[in-house]
């Protein structure tokens, strides 16, 4: 396992159960934190990696929680801000699955419009956020309504 | 390019059309505007009404729809509220509509909430036509600006054009600067610094090959259009600086002399001090003519996605 090789002094812990998300672009895994839900009032082990050399990209970050599932929401906000992370889900200390994020090509209900004035932030206005994928590397996101182009998020 | 694929369309912005499109659009109006000129009376549209939905004040746009159809033999329903609330009163918008489709055969809709009209599109049949939503889009403004250029020319392509004032905030310069990436311009963007057009607009039309100059300086004497936009108080903080920005992109008589011979000068309007009442009588002013025009355009847009050939 090359992130645990790296560097003779990190060593991290295998975990039993529960998902690694690796490769993710080098300094986003606060970000991918966030997404999980991950704070101060998390209880199970969560390992974080910044800025780890990689073999497949430079340098990269990995984020590895115990006992957490994802779901398909939580992997597509994923692949907006790491669109080449790769989840493994881990059981009994073995990788059971692997599947490399996708960034759709529609993201429904996905991410905030960040412009007030779109018709997605109007409270009383039953209309769900849509963005488009104007670019992939780095990401661009068109907002289906309001037309305002984003490339940073959360 | 068949009748059949604009019954029914909703026209909501400027990006959703292709050039093929836009050029259909231009030819089908001049047709309009010669059957109007003949002062027959039309009617294409008669037994069908519009229903004029303003849900933000504009006296100029839902009476130029108004207009349109009832040139056609149509009739006009609707309201314009009195003033801009941030969050209008009682039914949303997307309610709204789907309540209006059961009256009428074509909406226009005007609304402050960017993207207002296309999520109210969405859960209708009857066409819907953007009147403007917020700082965002209106497709028949830009689409009557392109006419008014292309009436003068007998064409787009090959022409150079300026535009003047807000370049940042201004909504007609954005669509028109998106519309003419279908087309070869030469485009000068005459601002304040703080007033740039933003810069991923600007990369954005030298990716399409589009040449462009950006400066602060009034330098007018080599474009074939002119195109101004007001620069509003509320972009200053400093009174000093907002007169100071003001007065230094006024059309006066001053800049009479270096205009080229044929060059036009064309406005949104209302125009509040940017051109001088003096360039009015002048050949070069366009922009009463290019508001006037706005009544063909919807006149023939009307038609094509109600499906009325012509
Ligand atoms: N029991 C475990 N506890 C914690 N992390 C684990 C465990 N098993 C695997 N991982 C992590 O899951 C990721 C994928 O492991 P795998 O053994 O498939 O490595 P790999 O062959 O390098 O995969 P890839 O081709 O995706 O880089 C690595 O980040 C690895 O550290
Ligand atoms: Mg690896
Ligand atoms: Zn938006």
């Amino acid at each position: 396992m090359d992130d645990k090789k790296e560097n003779g002094k990190l060593k991290i812990r295998n975990i039993k159960n529960g998902i690694s998300i690796d490769h993710i672009a080098a300094g986003r895994a606060p970000e991918v934190l966030k997404i999980l839900g991950i704070d101060g009032g998390f209880r199970d082990s969560v390992t974080i990696a910044m800025n780890v050399k990689s073999s497949k990209m430079r340098e990269k970050d990995i984020v590895k929680v115990e006992n957490r599932d994802l779901d398909v929401s939580e992997i597509n906000k994923i692949s907006v801000i790491a669109p080449q992370a790769t989840i493994n889900w881990i059981q009994d200390y073995q990788v059971v699955r692997k599947e490399k994020v996708k960034l759709p090509d529609e993201l429904v209900g996905i991410v905030e419009c960040p412009n007030p004035s779109c018709i997605t932030n109007k409270e009383r206005e039953p209309v769900k956020s849509i963005f488009l994928v104007k670019n992939t590397s780095p990401v661009v996101l068109v907002c289906k309504y309001c037309e305002r182009e984003i490339d940073s998020l959360y | 390019m068949s009748l059949k694929q604009w019954d029914k369309k909703h026209i909501i912005s400027i990006r959703d059309f292709s050039r093929d499109e836009i050029d259909f659009v231009l030819k089908k109006s001049r047709l309009m505007e010669d059957k109007l000129s003949s002062r027959k009376p039309l009617e294409l549209m008669k037994g069908l009404i519009l229903a004029n939905l303003f849900f933000e004040p504009s006296t100029r746009t839902s009476m130029s729809f108004e207009t349109a159809m009832k040139r056609l033999g149509g009739k006009a329903v609707g309201f314009s509220v009195a003033e801009t609330t941030s969050e209008v009163k009682g039914e949303t918008i997307v309610d709204t509509v789907r309540v209006v489709e059961g009256y009428a055969d074509v909406i226009v809709v005007r609304h402050p909430a960017e993207g207002a009209a296309r999520a109210a599109s969405e859960n209708i049949k009857v066409p819907l036509i953007n009147g403007g939503d917020g700082a965002n889009q209106h497709p028949t403004q830009t689409l009557l600006d392109l006419y008014t250029i292309q009436k003068e020319y007998k064409k787009i392509d090959g022409l150079s054009i300026a535009m003047v004032g807000d370049l940042k905030y201004g909504r007609t310069v954005h669509s028109l600067a998106n519309a003419l990436e279908n087309y070869d311009v030469k485009l000068t963007l005459i601002s304040p610094r703080e007033l740039r057009m933003p810069v991923r607009m600007v990369n954005g039309l030298r990716e399409r090959a589009i040449e462009v100059k950006e400066t602060t300086r009034l330098s007018i004497g080599k474009a074939d259009v002119i195109y101004v936009t007001r620069i509003q108080r509320e972009r200053f903080p400093d009174p000093q600086e907002f007169k100071r920005v003001k007065e230094a992109y006024v059309l006066d008589e001053g800049i009479l002399p270096k205009l080229r011979d044929d060059a036009i000068i064309m406005h949104p309007l209302p125009r509040v001090s940017e051109i001088s009442p003096a360039i009015d009588g002048t050949r070069h002013a366009r922009y009463f003519q290019q508001s006037r025009n706005g009544v063909p355009v919807r006149m023939a847009l009307l038609c094509l996605v109600c499906g009325v050939d012509f």
